[in-house]
């Protein structure tokens, strides 16, 4: 973890040395994994979620999980974050075990600083009576004892660095569009400094110009915190911009994985490769398919 | 600057805590700022009344019995030759008081039910569900007359009674508001930053909750205010001789048949036109809350 | 001032060149919307005019603002009451404004729109087939029985087998894609001339997209209705469209042969649009964004081209006035550089 007395680096966080490579492990850590996941099942009753799934992710690196609706892929995300409880598997977070509900309230901040989400939706994710600065500085009081002056100090910083000017800082979320809604709960989830941050279809409610500016901003996160993304995602074109390595899910299990570039580019599995071919791109033509029965609701 | 979308209903709604008190007042439409200044009024009267009260509300003076109208006397004479308007202008205190009493029990057990029912949901909010379900079978004014029978007739008693009984109303419509903002996605952000349970219910949830609550708290002083009037006037909430408007009715009641009227309906139309006020500005907030949470 | 030309490639059916004699199906003449907000009046919607032919289907593409779902609402007559509207709608040849009672009633058989998010616009208490066959049996009087039977048939043609079944289904026994492929579905049975599609397929999935959007342009031209396609996705558009309306702001900014969209831009915002987009066959180093937002038509400056505050190519002229619609290799841009700059927004990277 960085230390909080060092003077920020101009434009952001303390980073902890020089900048990470995009390939590398970034200094200060070893080599363990950030998130280890193993065997993960969920079942909602009858109904399975997520069967079996393992995947690890190393310092530095970031992985998207890709799938449609009912593929579990919130599901996994709901677990690893504790929101949802696994019925089966284990979950390691910067080398402590997370598979079962914190048990203390300091075991639940400290597992908030590992780890961090950003939801799809900016109209409901922040509440809607607190500005952006109020929302980031609960944050930092509920992992930080400061004086009230390094705390506004760390909230300029962490406002600076998602992009907004001060007065949106101190608007309402209602006076802000749903990019500048995001850049709130970007700023917010970076507030506790976590390990990985999970980005729940956080792009996908945005217009395609204001994506290109959240996509380019957490890049430029990443290469300042070395933080590790998660991308839940359904739009390939966004997983290849912003992740390393993928995971294909559907109906709950995992059916492919391997680096981003090679899993969109050659497709292995029938569902990745339907998948592939259903993305509109200049010249795409969309075709039909026979309806399978069994896979539409209701039968 | 207002977000680009202006939605299908081409307006935008303004969130409350910019307006203000008297811009949410506003926004009620004239019904509403009329039935404000009705309540006002009332409550003016419930704090000050008994100083205002130009000749004493509780000096008998039989030789006086049911004049009407004359002089300084605006409203005449009850059947004690009391004045009926110092005696409207005492009895506002406790008449108004009992329904605050009323509002304020229920809502407080009402809204810390639902909230723990709404957050821990689960095992717990089955059985805190059925135990309101429960409460709902017994109307306010039968637990009223049990609270009398078991601890004699008064106030008090009755302010309870009714507190429990509408304490699972309170608690079914928060109940519904406190799951709704525990679904949403902020909530969950909050939980997985640490925060506990407790300090997200009292900093988060509950403050959105209210507009509902104050909008929910204001229609119930109305029906709290005509229930309590309805137990004073079987004999078991206030007890004469002490100035109350559900009192006078009932005391005031064998003048009606023979032609002094006026001591009777006057209480009465205290007491219609305070619970109306309400009931319009309740309404009206309602709607406001309900605007909101869209 | 209006332009409309496009000269859109025909559908490849007979019906077009035919059409083509008639008059076009649809035409949209300085459509200005002003909205009440707040008691002061928005404007929306600024001098919109399109055209659709009989048989063409045309995309109407934009981000948030842009006014895209407000042109289509304006077209079907479903904008919020108090709103202003200037310009004129025309449906084969008549005013769509001066309709009323029946004649309402039948335009809207004949006009038929598809919403985004089909839960939100059917009756959960209702059955598939009462919600499918209702402007059939009220509108045009068919009797129940062959009602029912129609409905199912065209369920069959989105790819819903055992029809009959699904018509005693409630909504919320379907998924979204199924949900949306009953609109479709119900949209078609009174046999527009026209459909309306507000961003049908925005919530779906993408495989389930593919699909839907399928369904929709095998039965379109197998029926040889006109289409106005609203999405903020471009590629999507030019999938199924022939012809690509581009808006910003609340005007058109370009129209466009949905080929040449990419490869020939006619105005900076649409070659800014198609690069925003990460490509899903390379990553690029850093997306080239657009700087500041997208403004609705009351947030964009007035007396200027709307877009030159985000525009890498603006220069003095583009402030002096706002921009006229010019007509250049078959399309339309409201650029006023447009001339100059062909060749040079191409949206490939650079």
């Amino acid at each position: 973890m960085p230390e909080q007395d060092r003077a920020p680096a101009p434009g952001g966080l303390a980073a902890p040395g020089p900048a990470a490579e995009s390939n590398g492990t970034p200094p200060g850590t070893d080599g363990r994994p950030v998130l280890e996941v193993t065997g993960l099942r969920k079942e909602f009753g009858t109904l399975v979620a997520v069967d079996d799934v393992s995947f690890t992710i190393l310092p530095g690196r970031s992985l998207a999980i890709v799938g449609e609706s009912g593929s579990g892929k919130t599901t996994v995300a709901r677990m690893i974050t504790g929101l949802e409880r696994p019925t089966r598997g284990t979950i390691t977070a910067c080398g402590r075990d997370r598979s079962r509900p914190a048990r203390s309230a300091r075991d639940r901040r400290r597992r908030g600083s590992e780890i961090q989400i950003v939801f799809q939706d900016p109209y409901t994710s922040l509440d809607p009576r607190q500005t952006a600065e109020q929302a980031v500085g609960e944050v930092l009081r509920l992992h930080h004892g400061w004086p009230a002056d390094r705390r506004q100090g760390r909230i300029g910083q962490l406002v600076e660095l998602v992009g907004l000017d001060s007065r949106q800082a101190r608007a309402l979320p209602r006076a802000l569009s749903g990019g500048q809604r995001q850049r709130v709960a970007i700023a917010r989830a970076l507030a506790a400094e976590p390990r990985i941050l999970i980005l729940d279809e956080s792009v996908a409610a945005l217009d395609v110009s204001i994506q290109a500016q959240v996509l380019n901003l957490l890049a430029d996160i990443r290469d300042e915190t070395s933080v590790s993304y998660i991308l839940i995602s359904h739009d390939l074109a966004v997983v290849r911009q912003l992740t390393d390595e993928a995971i294909v899910m559907y109906r709950g299990r995992l059916v492919e994985r391997g680096p981003t570039a090679r899993v969109l580019d050659d497709p292995q599995h029938p569902y990745t490769q339907r998948l592939r071919a259903s993305v509109p791109r200049p010249g795409w033509k969309p075709s039909r398919r026979q309806l399978v029965p069994s896979e539409e609701k209701g039968d | 600057m207002v977000s680009a979308a202006v939605g299908v209903t081409g307006r935008a709604a303004r969130p409350v805590s910019r307006r203000g008190v008297l811009g949410l007042l506003r926004s009620t439409g004239v019904a509403g700022m009329a039935s404000a200044v009705v309540i006002a009024v009332a409550t003016v009267l419930a704090v000050f009344g008994p100083l205002l009260a130009p000749y004493n509300p509780k000096l008998p003076d039989l030789g006086m019995a049911w004049i009407g109208p004359t002089g300084g006397h605006l409203l005449g004479f009850d059947f004690e030759g009391r004045d009926v308007l110092s005696r409207l202008l005492a009895g506002a205190q406790s008449s108004m008081i009992g329904p605050l009493a009323v509002v304020a029990g229920s809502m407080v057990l009402g809204a810390v039910l639902a909230v723990i029912a709404g957050w821990r949901q689960g095992p717990l909010d089955t059985v805190i569900s059925a135990g309101l379900d429960i409460l709902f079978a017994f109307p306010g004014i039968l637990l009223a007359v049990l609270a009398a029978a078991v601890f004699g007739a008064g106030l008090t008693a009755a302010a309870v009674a009714l507190s429990i009984a509408y304490m699972p109303y309170v608690a079914r419509v928060l109940r519904g508001a406190a799951m709704k903002e525990r679904g949403q996605p902020y909530v969950a952000a909050l939980e997985v930053q640490g925060a506990s349970g407790t300090s997200i219910c009292l900093r988060h949830i509950v403050p959105n909750m209210l507009p509902l609550i104050v909008a929910q708290a204001t229609i119930m002083f109305g029906w709290a205010m005509v229930d309590l009037a309805a137990i004073s006037f079987l004999g078991l909430g206030v007890q004469p001789p002490a100035p109350n408007w559900g009192v006078m009715i009932s005391e005031n009641q064998p003048g009606i048949l023979q032609g002094y009227p006026l001591p009777s309906l006057a209480a009465g139309v205290c007491i219609v036109g305070v619970v109306i006020a309400f009931n319009v500005l309740g309404e009206r907030l309602f709607e406001q809350a309900q605007a909101a949470r869209q | 001032m209006t332009g409309r030309k496009g000269r859109g490639p025909g559908a490849g059916q007979g019906d077009a060149t035919a059409a083509a004699s008639r008059g076009p199906l649809l035409a949209v003449d300085g459509l200005t919307v002003q909205l009440p907000v707040e008691g002061e009046h928005r404007v929306v919607l600024r001098d919109v005019s399109l055209e659709i032919r009989q048989g063409e289907a045309v995309g109407l593409v934009g981000e948030s603002g842009s006014g895209k779902s407000m042109t289509a609402r304006a077209i079907d007559r479903l904008l919020p009451r108090g709103a202003q509207v200037q310009g004129q709608i025309r449906f084969d040849g008549r005013d769509v404004s001066e309709l009323s009672g029946g004649q309402l009633r039948s335009y809207r058989n004949r006009v038929a729109m598809i919403f985004q998010d089909p839960r939100a616009h059917v009756n959960p208490v209702r059955r598939i087939g009462d919600f499918m066959t209702e402007a059939l049996r009220t509108n045009l009087g068919v009797p129940a029985a062959e009602a029912q039977r129609k409905a199912a048939d065209i369920l069959g043609q989105v790819g819903i087998e055992d029809g009959r079944r699904r018509l005693r289904q409630y909504p919320h026994e379907l998924s979204g894609g199924m949900l949306q492929r009953v609109m479709i579905a119900a949209a078609l049975l009174t046999q527009p001339a026209l459909v309306l599609a507000d961003e049908p397929t925005t919530a779906l999935d993408v495989t389930t997209q593919a699909e839907v959007m399928a369904i929709l342009d095998e039965l379109r031209r197998g029926y040889g209705l006109g289409m106005l396609f609203i999405t903020h996705d471009l590629e999507l558009a030019a999938a199924i469209c022939d012809r690509t309306i581009v808006m910003y702001a609340g005007q058109v900014v370009e129209v466009r042969e949905s080929a040449l969209l990419h490869s020939d831009p006619l105005h900076p915002y649409t070659a800014a649009l198609a690069a925003a987009r990460p490509d899903i066959e390379q990553r690029a180093s850093r997306l080239r964004a657009i700087p500041g937002r997208p403004l609705s038509a009351f947030e964009a400056p007035a007396g200027q081209c709307a877009f030159a505050p985000r525009c890498p190519h603006a220069l003095a002229p583009c402030l002096a006035a706002v921009p006229e619609l010019t007509e250049l290799d078959g399309g339309l841009s409201r650029c006023v550089r447009v001339t100059e700059l062909r060749g040079e927004l191409e949206a490939a990277d650079a």
